[in-house]
């Protein structure tokens, strides 16, 4: 009598409300593979850009001791900050970076927007551009003629180079498209009987209704913009107009002697220097990042389903 | 009251009004489409959606100069093109630079590295978000599934240059965890620079930076399942397995056949960026495929022709298997990409 009192309170006191009923409690064995995968994969994640971090901000005591890396900065210090802004290159490349991708978004979400909402509506010539647009998810240009199309524009070692190629994404457009078509029409005929135009009834009705996908559709341009570094190492042989990312590839990835190309000397260990751009290229990201995990998740399921 | 009462029959009534003048004025309900208006003529419906059209014009310029005009630049694929002779002038060779391109070894070389690395990813990386999905839906606490996920997706929006840092800072020669093995007394592991294990790095950095993202799509497929489904089969007996072999995985078909297809379409696109990052340190050997022998020859070398005719047989190749994999799943009756009509 005693033992199976003892066997049945545990269960009752587990009983979590919101396991169904049906729904067996998961053996023991399985629970823990299930959270040793789990904190893996995240701890996976996290560590790097611990170390990333911390390396950027130890001063170089530790660093001589620990060997290169650490994973918990003892006394941390801005040196190695105030070292990569002090030569002009790392200051010029974020510039590059913050430009293009200000620039790049605004225009990005005015060709999305327009080109998405004249789509959404039953217009003539809707159907084929349509089609169009969803022909570029299939097939790509490819990167010869690509290049040459640059170059037959003039656009090399210029910074629209880096632009205009990325001012259209078809999934972005996708998204959003599919996002006007849910306005109900009424709203639309309402406003046009009101005697608006069709520029006024984007600026004015559908444009306020749509704030949201708007913003995450904008992040994911900025995001790609922020990050793109192909365009660039195709497109720009200025050393003056690298972007961030370019600059991280250069000197970090290929670790040809940061210190001196980037124009100082060096006093703390050239590691941390290495880190701090890493950091700076890092940061912004990790800025927008909660904007953009509130939002996307519904976004990319709304373009993945109806597209 | 009285003002509700007024609007009420005012609205209707507005509402029709312009549905016949429309025609007339040509500023009527225009998207109403739908409705059973009479097709208008094609000068009066270009007259009425003037602005909407003026509206496409950026987007189409764009398609135009950044994917039209380019895909018919692929002709110098059958030149001998010389950038000061331009489209143009340059000589017209034919197949000619395919026969060069195929009797290559180093091209032949890319092309079956490309599969090669293809097929790893295709085996070992395509699941993973899968079971991560299906771990995470089994997950009661909210808190957990929430703090997960926000870690999980977060790689996806690094970039590339970012994540090989990342991996160079963790696993390179001087990184951290050789600086580990050194320190214990071990022999340090050229995790990143070794070519023979190369499939298996791009597979690792592959899943770091994509898999949770990927996940997201499984994860809403799992929610659109029944619940009452699973309800009824744990009444009948089924146990945990069962019901992920006869529900959950029949549930996710659509989403898994989406995903195939779209993953064999790319499938010679292994991952530009990632391997011009790291083709210094492992060596053209390991890390050449398609397009960065495109790049190579290409743009670097300046066989501007060989290189467009390699990156339009690539093109050309991916065009045909996406197509040849959607027209498969609608054999076996699923929707595939494009669904029988686009919307």
């Amino acid at each position: 009598m005693a033992t199976t009192l003892f066997t049945k309170k545990p269960r009752e006191l587990s009983y979590n409300p919101k396991r169904p009923v049906w729904k067996e409690k998961p053996s023991a064995l399985y629970q823990t593979v299930k959270a040793v995968v789990l904190i893996v994969f995240s701890l996976s994640i996290l560590t790097p850009i611990l170390l990333v971090v911390s390396t950027s901000l130890a001063d170089t005591e530790q660093l001589v001791k620990a060997g290169g890396f650490v994973l918990w900065p003892e006394r941390p210090t801005l040196e190695a900050y105030a070292t990569i802004f002090k030569g002009p290159m790392v200051l010029q490349s974020l510039g590059v970076s913050m430009l293009v991708t200000a620039v790049g978004t605004i225009l990005a979400l005015f060709v999305t927007i327009t080109m998405a909402y004249a789509t959404s509506r039953s217009v003539l010539f809707g159907r084929p551009v349509i089609l169009a647009v969803l022909f570029t998810l299939l097939f790509a240009p490819g990167l010869i003629p690509s290049f040459l199309m640059i170059r037959q524009l003039g656009l090399l070692d210029s910074l629209w180079s880096l632009i205009l190629p990325g001012i259209f994404g078809a999934f972005n457009f996708v998204v959003m498209r599919s996002f006007f078509m849910n306005i109900p029409g009424e709203l639309i005929e309402s406003a046009r009987i009101d005697g608006a135009n069709d520029w006024q009834i984007l600026w004015r009705i559908v444009m306020p209704l749509s704030k949201a996908v708007i913003a995450v559709v904008g992040l994911f341009y900025a995001v790609g913009f922020w990050n793109s570094f192909f365009n660039a190492l195709l497109y720009i042989n200025d050393h003056s107009k690298w972007p961030i990312q370019l600059l991280l590839r250069n000197f970090v990835v290929q670790g040809s002697g940061a210190a001196d190309q980037l124009g100082i000397t060096t006093t703390p260990p050239p590691q941390s220097i290495q880190m701090a751009v890493v950091v700076v290229a890092l940061v912004p990201i990790l800025m927008v990042y909660p904007f953009l995990q509130k939002h996307f998740a519904k976004g990319v399921i709304t373009g993945a389903v109806k597209g | 009251m009285n003002s509700t009462t007024e609007q009420a029959p005012a609205l209707p009534e507005a509402r029709r009004v312009p549905a016949p003048a429309g025609k007339a004025s040509g500023s009527g309900p225009k998207k109403g489409k739908r409705n059973k208006v009479p097709q208008q003529s094609f000068r009066s419906r270009l007259r009425r959606d003037k602005q909407m059209l003026l509206m496409m014009v950026p987007g189409i310029a764009f398609l135009l100069l950044f994917f039209y005009i380019p895909i018919l630049g692929n002709v110098i694929a059958f030149q001998d093109y010389q950038p000061y002779l331009g489209i143009g002038d340059s000589l017209w060779v034919g197949w000619q630079n395919f026969v060069d391109l195929f009797g290559n070894p180093d091209f032949i070389h890319a092309f079956w590295n490309t599969l090669y690395l293809a097929a790893w990813q295709l085996v070992f990386l395509f699941p993973v978000p899968l079971v991560l999905a299906l771990i995470v839906d089994s997950l009661v606490s909210n808190r957990v599934r929430k703090i997960f996920q926000s870690i999980a997706y977060l790689p996806h929006f690094l970039s590339w240059v970012l994540v090989i840092a990342f991996f160079q800072q963790m696993l390179g020669g001087a990184g951290f965890v050789n600086n580990l093995l050194r320190d214990w007394g071990m022999d340090p592991i050229p995790f990143m620079t070794n070519p023979e294990s190369f499939p298996v790095m791009v597979v690792v950095q592959m899943i770091w930076k994509d898999a949770g993202w990927a996940m997201i799509i499984f994860l809403a497929a799992l929610a659109s399942i029944d619940a009452s489904l699973y309800e009824a089969a744990a009444a009948d007996g089924a146990g945990r397995w069962r019901r992920m072999w006869h529900i959950t995985l029949p549930g996710l078909r659509p989403v898994i056949v989406l995903l195939l297809i779209l993953r064999i379409g790319d499938i010679l696109s292994v991952g530009f960026e990632q391997f011009i990052l790291q083709r210094d340190a492992v060596g053209a050997g390991a890390a050449e495929v398609l397009d960065t022998f495109t790049y190579y020859t290409g743009v670097v070398g300046g066989g501007w022709s060989s290189g467009a005719a390699a990156g339009l047989a690539k093109g050309v190749v991916s065009a045909l298997l996406i197509y040849g994999a959607n027209k498969l799943a609608h054999r076996f009756g699923e929707d595939g990409i494009f669904a029988k009509q686009v919307r």
